[in-house]
């Protein structure tokens, strides 16, 4: 199968076979203030832990960084099959993870940064359809399903329980001796 | 040589699947036994012509045999056996003529096993069967023939996909599926064979397919867990879900084929839910053809998808000719399968069998809905949409939370009558442990209801199940004054379809465990190290020794040795690493994992310094991943208990509903 | 056996059927994007391969789309691991230089890899006849919705996004749509056009922006 459009394929391609400039923009929280580099840095956990000591710049930063992720999660990695950009190690989710840091860092909201994206790529970047127009058919059709056959059930126990003649109880007092 | 004899042997096995399958109708319609044997050799000379042209092909492989248009697409020199030999099933033509084996296999087994029995039910069945079986051999022999010839005959091939040479896992995750996915071929048969022999009423098809239709769907579930355990190997983002069309296409019937193994229970006990029962198996069917459909025609893009071309409409062919065919089959029968219903209470095993009915159902139109809506949303507006993990995980978490709670009342409820105080105490050690599983998980930090009701259920679904191993010992020892582990696995044996149902529950509920934890708890940290450096991910420390290179026959290997620490001591080595392979032109970065019970701690390597001095290493601590394929492993087991022979009690008596018979218990 | 409920359940099957039937006739991978038809996003960046001759620019030079109204621009993102991009860089090469002197600019954009490496493609390939810029961290790319290598956008005098070609291009499509965009351009504005052979003043300005 040629590939005619080096797509996916590249996903598998972090293009580092040797060092890219501007590696991974992003993927690492700021040294702490005077860090040693060569010290452990334990990272996401002391980072929760010491939540009362970071500085206003480093707090924002924290909020930015779920906000972040959570943009992230719900925008599709182009070049990969169904993975977000969070998600997906490949070069070009990377850099798009720094668009939209930057982004909500400039003050967009979380909507606009998904706009934006969807201005440029269509609606098949987001990961899961906006519940607009055709799309709530989506949502609503499992939904419906669940309700309805909730519904149906009881009315169908109802129905049968109704029908039942008594059959003796000590009959069946012996619980499943099979199955 | 290999070509002739491995291409020829297809056209036979056509011939002799076709004259089969036409033969028996007329065989049962003139009565005739004898031409009825020729049926069912015509069933076993098929298994030993594909299996012939199986054998050749990965002869052909394994011999380098490059006049073989298969093994000059997927062969090399340069590749170790094991990968030639699973390259087998590595891309589409191959892939059929596996699963025609496969299917071979099962027609003649289940024929086999049942060839002196009386009836037209299993000349029908095995009709059925042949069918099918025709319409891969038709495959083989059109658009995905592996057996062209190719001259001039080159020196070497590229090999397999690179992603496919990676692990071990590929030589497990494949089969294992096949043997699924074909498995529930035999159900449907006999389900096909039952409404064309007219005897849809009794409950014999199910019967007698008791123990395939299981086998298929313990191979079905570990299948499912090995494709998960090899993509969280192998793709590097620390994932083993994704909900991608190809996985999907195989949960899918999965989840149908689970409804199915509850719901038949009803029917064998009250004789209700017959024509509900018959739609999950027929349906089952129809769903795998489907999957494969949907990820081989090129239809919705797909990590898996094997490839575009004719065989699209090829299977659009078949799928029309099986949905029409079991539709009219189905509905034209739906007359001689109503039955009366009657529950004694509403709180009973009944009703709980009925919910978890709705549960997998509607779960199953969910993803199969998902999956299918970029395509109808496309005809519909025109316009390209995503539906992904966000979406499925909206949607199916609720369900799964409703299931597992399920899992847990289900077994303590009783048949025909409600709650009683008898219930009280089976659920009581589910509380308990749910309970606690509850306290437990807050105070780890989860915060998401869904993430807590998954861990409370599946503590209080573990209490029920396992109590139930409990007490009936506990019974045994205090009757028979037997040993408590004698009379633990005397108490299995006694009803091991039942006692594996519960293990197999365990198992699910490990599962459940490991899904909720690493989804809920996961943290990652990516960072660039120069050696000695290292890098603290939820109190797991790395540190970075140096980076390495060598050379393998197939590939270059660039890798880096981390050292796991503890303190200051090293208690253990990953080395996560790239392969180069000469036919790529982009490296696979290939994880490693130090696993331990708690968790895995899962190390990518992500860039690299050609001269060693740093390297980027992405660290994901993923907390009880290990219980996923440890869960895995118990579910299998579960099938195996239920599948495994024993003294078979007579099915209790809940038979055709003979007009106002007095049901009497104690019939068995 | 209840035929009238058989071929109602059967009837259920065909738009299932179709459904499908219609679908093996898309291509899942191809994603429309919903530039044709607007402006074309701004750009400033620099050359690193300054191309030859008639058309070559000097390295370090910025280039602005900005500097570009007026002119038909053909963008080609590409990159030297992009195996696709080598089927269609010695025509596309060769058609840019046809076009000098005319109110066209190619322009190469390189997609996620290292000037010195794609200066080296671009000697391996025998030389890229017009100059390409790089575009570091793909900021860029992403403001034109690349999902992948090699895709080549149509920009009309007026800077719109007229056309935006996903893989390889070939000569005679390249020709096709630059031809009708110069002529479109030259209809429109004829006095506006440098370097155009002049036109009709009296044409009303209804063409502009070429569709497709």
């Amino acid at each position: 199968m040629t590939t005619l459009h080096a797509t996916w394929r590249s996903a598998l391609s972090l293009a580092a076979a040797c060092v890219i400039a501007g590696h991974a923009a992003g993927a690492q929280a700021p040294d702490l203030p005077a860090a040693p580099r060569n010290a452990p840095q334990d990272s996401g956990a002391l980072r929760v832990q010491v939540q009362g000591t970071l500085t206003d710049a480093q707090k924002n930063d924290a909020t930015l960084e779920s906000a972040t992720k959570s943009v992230a999660s719900q925008l599709r990695c182009p070049v990969c099959q169904g993975l977000s950009i969070q998600d997906s190690p490949s070069e070009l989710s990377q850099q798009m993870r720094t668009v939209v840091k930057e982004q909500l860092a400039s003050g967009k909201s979380q909507q606009q940064v998904k706009d934006y994206f969807i201005s440029k790529y269509g609606e098949w970047i987001l990961l899961e359809p906006q519940a607009h127009g055709f799309n709530v058919l989506v949502y609503a059709l499992p939904a419906l399903l669940v309700i309805g056959g909730a519904i149906f059930i009881v009315v169908i126990v109802k129905k049968w329980t109704a029908a039942a003649p008594a059959t003796s109880g000590s009959a069946a007092s012996s619980d499943d001796d099979a199955d | 040589m290999t070509r002739l004899i491995a291409s020829n042997a297809i056209v036979v096995a056509l011939a002799v699947t076709a004259l089969g399958a036409l033969l028996a109708p007329i065989a049962v319609r003139r009565g005739r036994r004898d031409w009825l044997n020729l049926v069912y050799a015509a069933v076993y000379t098929n298994f030993v012509l594909v299996t012939i042209s199986t054998l050749a092909l990965v002869w052909g492989l394994v011999s380098h045999d490059f006049s073989i248009s298969y093994v000059a697409q997927v062969g090399s020199r340069a590749t170790p056996t094991f990968y030639t030999i699973i390259s087998l099933w590595g891309a589409l033509e191959g892939s059929i003529v596996f699963w025609a084996w496969v299917l071979g296999m099962y027609a003649a087994a289940v024929v086999w096993f049942n060839r002196k029995r009386e009836g037209n039910l299993v000349p029908y069945a095995a009709a059925t069967i042949l069918v099918v079986a025709v319409f891969f051999h038709i495959l083989l022999l059109g658009p995905a023939n592996p057996f062209q010839a190719v001259f001039p005959v080159p020196f070497d091939g590229p090999g397999p996909n690179p992603l496919l040479q990676n692990h071990i896992l590929m030589g497990v995750h494949p089969p294992l599926l096949y043997l699924g996915y074909v498995g529930f071929t035999v159900p449907f048969a006999f389900a096909m064979g039952a409404m064309f022999s007219g005897e849809v009423a009794s409950d014999e098809w199910i019967r007698l397919t008791r123990r395939w239709t299981l086998t298929a769907w313990g191979f079905q579930s570990a299948a499912i867990i090995a494709g998960m355990w090899w993509s969280y190997e192998v793709l590097g983002w620390g994932g083993y879900w994704a909900w991608d069309p190809v996985e999907n296409a195989s949960f899918i019937p999965w989840l149908t084929a689970t409804a199915f193994l509850h719901s038949v229970m009803v029917q064998e006990r009250r004789g209700m839910l017959k024509l509900w029962n018959l739609n999950l198996m027929v349906g089952t069917f129809v769903l795998t053809i489907l999957g494969t459909f949907l990820t081989r025609s090129g239809i919705i893009s797909s990590v898996h998808a094997f490839t575009q071309g004719t065989i699209g409409y090829y299977f659009l062919g078949f799928i029309a000719l099986v949905l029409v065919v079991t539709l009219v089959m189905v509905a034209g029968n739906s007359d001689k399968l109503g039955s009366e219903g009657r529950l004694d209470a509403p709180f009973s095993r009944e009703t709980a069998f009925l919910l978890n009915n709705l549960f997998f159902t509607v779960f199953m139109f969910t993803v199969l809905i998902g999956t299918l809506f970029p395509l109808v949303a496309e005809a519909a507006r025109g316009i390209k949409v995503s539906v992904g993990t966000p979406f499925f995980n909206r949607m199916s978490i609720p369900l799964m939370v409703a299931l597992l709670f399920l899992m847990g009342v289900g077994p303590a409820l009783p048949w025909r009558k409600g709650a009683g105080p008898e219930v009280k105490a089976k659920l009581l050690p589910g509380v308990v442990l749910g309970v606690v599983a509850g306290v437990l998980v807050l105070v780890a930090g989860a915060r998401n209801i869904y993430a807590v009701l998954a861990f409370v259920f599946a503590g209080f679904a573990l209490g029920v199940n396992v109590e139930e191993f409990v007490r009936g010992a506990n019974a045994r020892v205090k009757a028979h004054g037997e040993g408590w582990l004698t009379a633990l696995s005397r108490l299995v044996a006694g009803n091991r379809r039942r006692y594996g149902g519960y293990v197999a529950h365990i198992g699910i509920v490990l599962v459940a465990l490991g899904v909720t934890a690493s989804s809920t708890f996961k943290t990652e940290q990516e960072a660039t190290l120069k050696p000695g450096e290292s890098l603290t991910v939820s109190g797991h420390t790395v540190r970075f020794k140096n980076a390495w290179g060598r050379e393998e026959k197939q590939r270059q290997v660039i890798g880096a040795t981390m050292e796991v620490m503890d303190g200051a001591r090293v208690v253990g080595v990953i080395e996560p690493r790239m392969n180069y392979y000469p036919t790529s032109s982009s490296p696979v970065p290939t994880p490693q994992v130090r696993s331990m019970l708690s968790g895995d701690l899962y190390l990518n390597l992500m860039a690299f310094k050609q001269d060693g001095s740093n390297v980027t290493v992405k660290v994901i601590w993923e907390p009880l991943v290990p219980w996923i394929w440890f869960g895995g492993f118990v579910v299998c087991f579960g099938a195996i208990i239920g599948v495994w022979p024993g003294r078979e009690r007579a099915p209790r008596a809940a038979a055709v509903p003979a007009a106002a018979t007095p049901r009497t218990e104690g019939q068995s | 056996m209840n035929w009238k409920r058989a071929w109602i359940a059967a009837a259920a099957a065909a738009p299932v059927i179709g459904l499908f039937a219609w679908g093996l006739t898309r291509d899942p991978n191809n994603i429309p994007s919903p530039l044709p038809g607007r402006q074309a996003p701004p750009f400033a960046l620099a050359v690193f391969s300054p191309g030859q001759a008639g058309l070559a620019r000097p390295v370090g030079d910025t280039v602005r789309l900005a500097d570009l109204k007026g002119k038909v621009v053909v963008l080609n993102f590409w990159a030297s691991w992009c195996l696709a991009c080598r089927d269609e860089h010695a025509s596309l090469s060769q058609v840019a230089a046809t076009y000098e002197g005319q109110p066209v600019q190619f322009l190469g954009v390189l997609y996620n890899d290292v000037p010195d490496k794609g200066l080296g493609w671009i000697s391996e390939m025998g030389g890229q006849s017009y100059p390409s810029v790089d575009d570091p961290g793909a900021r860029v790319a992403i403001d034109y919705g690349l999902y992948g290598v090699p895709e080549t956008f149509f920009l009309d005098a007026t800077g719109r996004v007229a056309f935006k070609n996903t893989g390889p291009v070939t000569p005679g499509m390249v020709r096709l749509k630059v031809d009708s965009l110069i002529a479109a351009a030259q209809a429109s504005a004829p006095a506006a056009a440098p370097a155009a052979p002049s036109g009709d003043t009296a044409v009303p300005a209804t063409k502009g922006g070429k569709a497709q």
